[in-house]
């Protein structure tokens, strides 16, 4: 008998064990594990350039989108190629050449505690505010600024949302907004996306004659005028109180107040 | 084999549903039914794991210590989903944006861990793999049920495309925006099962207690 099992070989005489002992309790652990383990890793290595193409894709169609470029069908990645990446440091309001634009991550970066800051004042919930952001310039034909696009983020109802608003070369006048991930309530919050509604966004106005921040998402407009008012979602307060101060943060002095005031003198 | 192929695959629609009759899976059911086309990529992922996973496990049933079959059956469960996942990252980002965290709940799915211990562990691979798929498609048929009464009068559209035209885009439909909220889908599947019972009596479960008249003295 003993002689017999020496000729079968490792494995053979694992599996002929009684499935219920010991032994061949932890061989079956063990195996599962391993190649469970090994196949998993497997796909997801594999697919990881597929994924990360998908997600910088999303990225920029959102960008193309709030700047009114996004053409359905067509070549994102050529068409993103008009836009300018560049680090911002967002309190000197100046580019930094710290981080090559093209690869740095904005929310990798605001994870981090050595390029972030943890916020005391946080009126858009955001905890931990990246000093970096991504921004990104689109310029005319003669080489003078049209538009910037910046990343804002904050916290609605359920989720936080991230996205971007796009202004003129003034740096006051809004071109338009768009979340690009967020998790508010379908058919309510989730009204972000609606066309309609990011249409009202379309030629607001951030401050007023006096340099004052005015704009607001409110039920009525507010006393500064029409200018400054992008009408709530009915049915969704938190989330439209989420986005008002989301845009109010980051608009603020806490936000591109430095960068935006070098917009105005039209130094880029 | 005690069952045709073709019964393994049908029995599970109406007769043994694991929905309506075993009310599994309830979780994932109100969570993804907002829209068709998140029911339908969840129903086809369900599907496949529950195959897929069924046949694995039949495959090394025999070997599998009775102390940890659970663990063993999850490991195989969780791997598959993981594919599933990374999968739907890689060529469907849209759509797994939408189904986030559900795919990952999979796992904890009672059909697929119910079709393992129920069928798989006594049958062998074939069999179970078309049970599995069997059950897979008798929860896609409730989710794409559920679905179609969800994304029609709560967003007024079938498969994103505009049925009723809806206040907020200019129509007249005021939809009903409790349907897309998911507790909506307990009261669709509730009026589902019930349906299910009235034409299917024997589904009917037989009462565990009876309220007795109050005797007179």
């Amino acid at each position: 008998m003993h002689e017999h099992n020496e000729n079968k070989g490792l494995l053979r005489r694992f599996l002929d064990l009684p499935a219920d002992s010991v032994p061949k309790t932890v061989f079956v652990a063990v195996t599962i594990c391993l190649v469970a383990s090994m196949v998993v890793s497997a796909v997801a290595v594999y697919l990881r350039p597929i994924q990360e193409v998908n997600k910088l894709k999303d990225k920029q169609t959102n960008i193309l989108q709030v700047a009114g470029l996004y053409e359905e069908g067509s070549d994102v990645v050529e068409a993103f190629k008009v836009f300018e990446p560049h680090v911002l440091e967002i309190e000197t309001g100046k580019f930094t050449d710290q981080f090559d634009a093209a690869t740095f991550d904005d929310r990798a970066a605001a994870d981090d505690p050595a390029t972030s800051v943890a916020l005391t004042d946080d009126p858009a919930s955001i905890g931990r505010q990246s000093k970096f952001v991504t921004v990104y310039l689109l310029r005319n034909e003669d080489g003078s600024l049209d538009k910037v696009i910046l990343p804002i983020h904050g916290y609605g109802l359920w989720s936080t949302l991230y996205g971007f608003i796009a202004l003129e070369e003034n740096g006051n006048d809004i071109y338009g907004l768009q979340f690009y991930s967020h998790g508010e309530t379908p058919g309510l919050g989730a009204e972000v996306d609606n066309p309609r509604w990011k249409a009202l966004w379309n030629g607001k106005k951030l401050h007023d004659e006096d340099g004052v921040l005015q704009i607001t998402v409110a039920k009525a407009a507010p006393a500064a005028g029409q200018d400054f008012y992008v009408d709530a979602l009915a049915g969704a307060t938190l989330t439209s109180n989420g986005v008002d101060n989301l845009v109010r943060f980051w608009m603020g002095e806490a936000g591109y107040a430095p960068f935006l005031s070098y917009l105005k003198e039209g130094d880029l | 084999m005690s069952q045709s192929s073709k019964d393994l695959i049908l029995d599970p629609m109406v007769d043994n549903n694991p929905i309506t009759l075993q009310v599994l899976g309830i979780c994932s059911a109100l969570a993804v039914t907002s829209s068709l086309q998140v029911s339908l990529v969840m129903a086809i992922a369900v599907t496949l794991v529950t195959g897929f996973s069924s046949m694995f496990i039949s495959m090394i049933r025999n070997h599998i210590p009775g102390s940890i079959r659970i663990i063993v059956q999850m490991v195989i469960i969780a791997s598959l989903v993981i594919m599933v996942d990374q999968i739907l990252k890689a060529y469907a980002y849209e759509i797994s944006k939408t189904l986030s965290v559900f795919v990952g709940l999979i796992i904890t799915n009672c059909i697929v861990m119910g079709r393992a211990e129920a069928f798989a562990m006594k049958n062998p691979p074939v069999a179970s793999f078309i049970d599995g798929v069997g059950n897979g498609l008798g929860y896609g048929l409730i989710l794409m049920l559920v679905g179609f009464v969800r994304e029609l009068f709560g967003a007024g559209s079938l498969f994103g495309v505009t049925i009723l035209e809806t206040v907020n885009n200019g129509g007249w439909y005021v939809p009903n925006g409790m349907l897309l909220l998911p507790p909506s889908a307990f009261f669709v599947i509730g009026l589902i099962i019930w349906a299910f019972r009235t034409w299917k009596k024997d589904q009917v479960e037989e009462r565990e207690y009876k309220i007795q008249a109050v005797e007179e003295h």
